[in-house]
């Protein structure tokens, strides 16, 4: 599998908080969501392969190229959609598209205009009187009408409501049937990538929890519930995280299978959801 | 080719998506060397990841139902000896398991049904 963007050793340091050595690689041809609680270097690292702040180590590589050896390459071929986009607020859409025109050389104004339509937003129409979701579009609409290969986006449908994201998700999967086009994006909407994500990467303060095909981690990973007494969260296999109420324990595993084998028949072994895990991880007490 | 995907069904995905197009083979819905839909679109349609779709694909293609050609895409495979065995026995079983819900309705018990089933085994052989 060809990688449209390898990460290695990735460091940041801000005062408290570090990104530590993150290591992962975007697989070309995919969706790939970035999930993790708010402030656990999902920004970070979006912003480290943008080069939009210094890196304090390690190594990343767009389409095999260095992101700050080559940087002009790779921005050409990236669409960078902020979490909240940031155009020049009085102008015109179609004044703020020719003025960004310039610096693509594969802008494509027939397309750009196809991507209006779609999105129901007339070029005449003022940037600032648009609604935040209405933002989110036309940012997007920028990205594609240049025909990146890459599309990056932080947070895309945070404040946004379901029928925007439904049709912001929909447009990616379009996007991936050309299988040179490859998303990242980050979320902690996890219902969004669920319905949407091949591979999901989760980080938690600052490193890598797992990086892996999302059908996988769902078949895997689990939570056993019990009743209270006669069972510690050590005594689950593949314990990751728990959360103990007055009634019940519940233990997060990241082996199903092998809970369900020894305690199958006195617990209740479900499968986890993103937001089980996101959940156990980031809030219960988490377990190595 | 008809798939609807239960997300509250226990079964992994891609098991639903291989068992629905692996019915229709059967049934012949599906014919011999018909073309299936790309695995991108279909992952488009059905809203469901790509790697799902794939490895659906890849699951029918081990057990010989379809084949994949590069470039070209997924073909309904010729139909082998295994698969036409495979939908006669679904066949027969369907055929049994009428014959037992006749039997229980009348509460013909097992061990007459097994001596009938015996008899007629021993008589046609």
């Amino acid at each position: 599998m060809d990688q449209a963007i390898e990460i290695k050793k990735l460091r940041k340091e801000y005062r408290g908080f570090a990104l530590d050595n993150v290591t992962f690689d975007v697989p070309q041809g995919f969706i790939m969501g970035l999930i993790g609680p708010n402030g656990a270097g999902k920004t970070t690292i979006i912003k480290l392969v943008m080069n939009l702040i210094r890196r304090d180590g390690g190594e990343v590589r767009v389409f095999g190229l260095d992101n700050l050896r080559c940087e002009p390459e790779v921005k050409s071929r990236v669409g960078f959609v902020y979490d909240i986009p940031r155009f020049p607020e009085d102008l015109r859409l179609r004044t703020i598209a020719s003025a960004i025109s310039a610096f693509y050389d594969k802008w494509n104004d027939n397309r750009f205009r196809d991507l209006l339509d779609d999105f129901r937003l007339a070029p005449s129409q003022v940037f600032k009187k648009l609604s935040h979701g209405m933002k989110m579009k036309f940012s997007l609409a920028v990205a594609l009408a240049h025909d990146a290969d890459l599309i990056l986006m932080d947070e895309p449908t945070a404040g946004l409501d379901p029928v925007f994201r439904f049709e912001l998700l929909t447009k990616l999967r379009a996007l991936i049937q050309d299988e040179r086009k490859t998303v990242l994006f980050s979320s902690h909407i996890t219902s969004d990538l669920e319905r949407v994500a091949d591979f999901i990467t989760f980080i938690h303060k600052g490193r890598i929890i797992f990086s892996a095909a999302k059908d996988e981690i769902l078949e895997t990973w689990g939570v056993v519930r019990t009743a209270a007494d006669g069972l510690r969260p050590q005594d689950v296999p593949g314990a990751r995280g728990s959360r103990r109420t007055e009634h019940s324990l519940e233990v997060l595993t990241s082996d199903l299978a092998a809970a369900k084998g020894r305690l199958g028949d006195r617990t209740v072994c479900d499968k986890a959801s993103l937001e089980d895990i996101m959940f156990f991880i980031s809030k219960g007490n988490a377990h190595a | 080719m008809r798939i609807i995907i239960s997300n509250s069904s226990p079964d992994p995905i891609y098991e639903q998506v291989a068992r629905q197009v692996k019915a229709q083979i059967i049934s012949g819905e599906l014919r011999e060397g018909e073309a299936l839909p790309s695995i991108r679109r279909l992952a488009q349609d059905l809203q469901i990841s790509v790697i799902t779709t794939k490895r659906a694909y890849e699951e029918l293609e081990k057990e010989g139902f379809i084949d994949t050609v590069e470039g070209k895409g997924s073909f309904v495979a010729m139909q082998n000896k295994e698969l036409l065995r495979e939908k006669k026995m679904k066949l027969v079983e369907e055929k049994m398991a009428e014959a037992v819900d006749e039997a229980r309705l009348l509460g013909i018990t097992r061990a007459e049904l097994d001596e009938m089933l015996a008899l007629l085994y021993g008589e046609k052989s």
